[in-house]
């Protein structure tokens, strides 16, 4: 028990990551990557949510009628999100200024209505609780490295949290801008897909 | 039927349990949310409106009462020794609500500056409303008693190219405060005094 629950946990971190590997969740990947800390504002909300409409979608799978399990779904992952939201305002209001309109669209973030859909609705609540952690947690580590790559060469700098970089090159570099703009995203998911596949290759 | 019925008890259970669920979230977070909104939004734009405050207008506001209305009053003495205040109005724009700052001089009813507080307008577009001082800068040394509707209206506001929807709000919001701002006047002054 205790051995499969670790599999569901990390599998989200590396052989089924959701950005990199599903390539899911492309929509906030792009759109608020610009620095390491947006990534991990939208992972960590992102995580709570997954986490929680997992563990919630598992223990109502057997009352839940399978005509309208999607708009249970959604109904759930959106009171999570909602919730997230409030938090995010009342507790990082600076965060919630940056990501701004990409929060209440976690309610259609296909990570976690495919997880809910996916898993915990198919599965008892401790291995969907693994699973949405997990997945949460990769989809973390897949938004903030991106968002690091993409502020480390389009401004110089690396910011984890509270807005100051805690690391930046030196004067003499002159920032490379496009990686900040929109189409730099994808320049940059491109290069980490490359670079996955590189790694995973056997 | 018997399906049928059960999809119709658990959605509608669903739905009430969060909507509930919600609402008590809500009023947990919402002081400290309006904490939030007062130190991110209304403070930075009460500093951009009175520049040169001689006193500290956040830690000085009151609230103003008048043919059932309240208000949030922001007080502040100019370096010049002009007594103005500062509120906040609300008009519609594209994506919701726009908070718009007035800071007005109470003796002689002209507009100091305005800025723009909360919006969920599109960024780079309705957000301009913000960000690009040249719309609300149009605000500053207009009368009280201008009609602040947009050129499109009749009105003397230029609209942003582009961003008409926001433009209207943003207007909207400044008509709201010019209605505000007559219906308390009386209450403020003596207040201040």
């Amino acid at each position: 028990m205790a051995q499969s629950l670790v599999k569901e946990f990390t599998k989200g971190l590396w052989a089924e990551i959701p950005l990199f590997r599903l390539v899911l969740g492309l929509c906030p990947a792009l759109a608020v990557t610009k620095t390491c800390e947006n990534g991990i504002g939208m992972g960590v909300a992102t995580t709570f949510v997954l986490l929680f409409s997992n563990i919630l979608v598992s223990m109502l799978r057997n009352i839940i009628p399978s005509k309208v399990r999607i708009a249970c779904y959604i109904v759930i992952i959106a009171t999570f999100v909602t919730i997230v939201e409030f938090m995010m305002q009342a507790y990082t209001y600076e965060l919630f200024l940056k990501l701004g309109i990409f929060i209440p669209l976690i309610v259609v973030n296909c990570v976690v209505l495919g997880r809910a859909e996916a898993f915990a609705g198919k599965n008892t609540v401790l291995p969907s609780a693994a699973d949405g952690l997990g997945m949460g947690i990769g989809f973390t580590l897949a938004l903030s490295s991106l968002g690091a790559v993409r502020e480390l060469i389009g401004a110089g700098t690396l910011t984890v949290w509270g807005g100051t970089p805690i690391f930046t090159i030196g004067h003499g570099y002159i920032p490379f801008h496009f990686m900040v703009e929109a189409p730099g995203a994808f320049v940059g998911l491109g290069m980490m897909l490359c670079l996955m596949n590189l790694i995973g290759k056997k | 039927m018997r399906e049928m019925l059960s999809m119709i008890v658990v959605l509608t259970v669903l739905t009430a349990v969060s909507g509930g669920l919600l609402a008590v979230v809500k009023a947990k977070t919402e002081p400290q949310i309006e904490e939030q909104v007062l130190k991110f939004q209304k403070a930075p734009a009460i500093k951009a409106i009175f520049a040169d405050a001689t006193n500290d207008p956040i830690k000085e506001r009151f609230n103003a009462k008048a043919e059932g209305i309240e208000l949030q009053i922001f007080p502040s003495t100019l370096a010049d020794g002009v007594k103005a205040v500062a509120f906040e109005a609300k008009g519609t724009g594209f994506g919701g609500p726009i908070g718009l700052m007035v800071g007005v001089n109470i003796d002689t009813d002209e507009i100091i500056a305005a800025r723009v507080t909360t919006h969920s307008e599109t960024p780079g577009i309705g957000s301009r409303a913000k960000e690009d001082l040249s719309f609300v800068g149009q605000f500053a040394g207009m009368s009280m008693a201008s009609n602040f509707g947009t050129k499109g209206q009749g009105g003397e506001i230029d609209a942003m190219s582009g961003a008409t929807v926001t433009s209207v709000g943003v207007s909207q919001a400044a008509v709201a405060a010019q209605d505000l701002y007559k219906k308390l006047k009386p209450e403020i002054v003596k207040q201040m005094n």
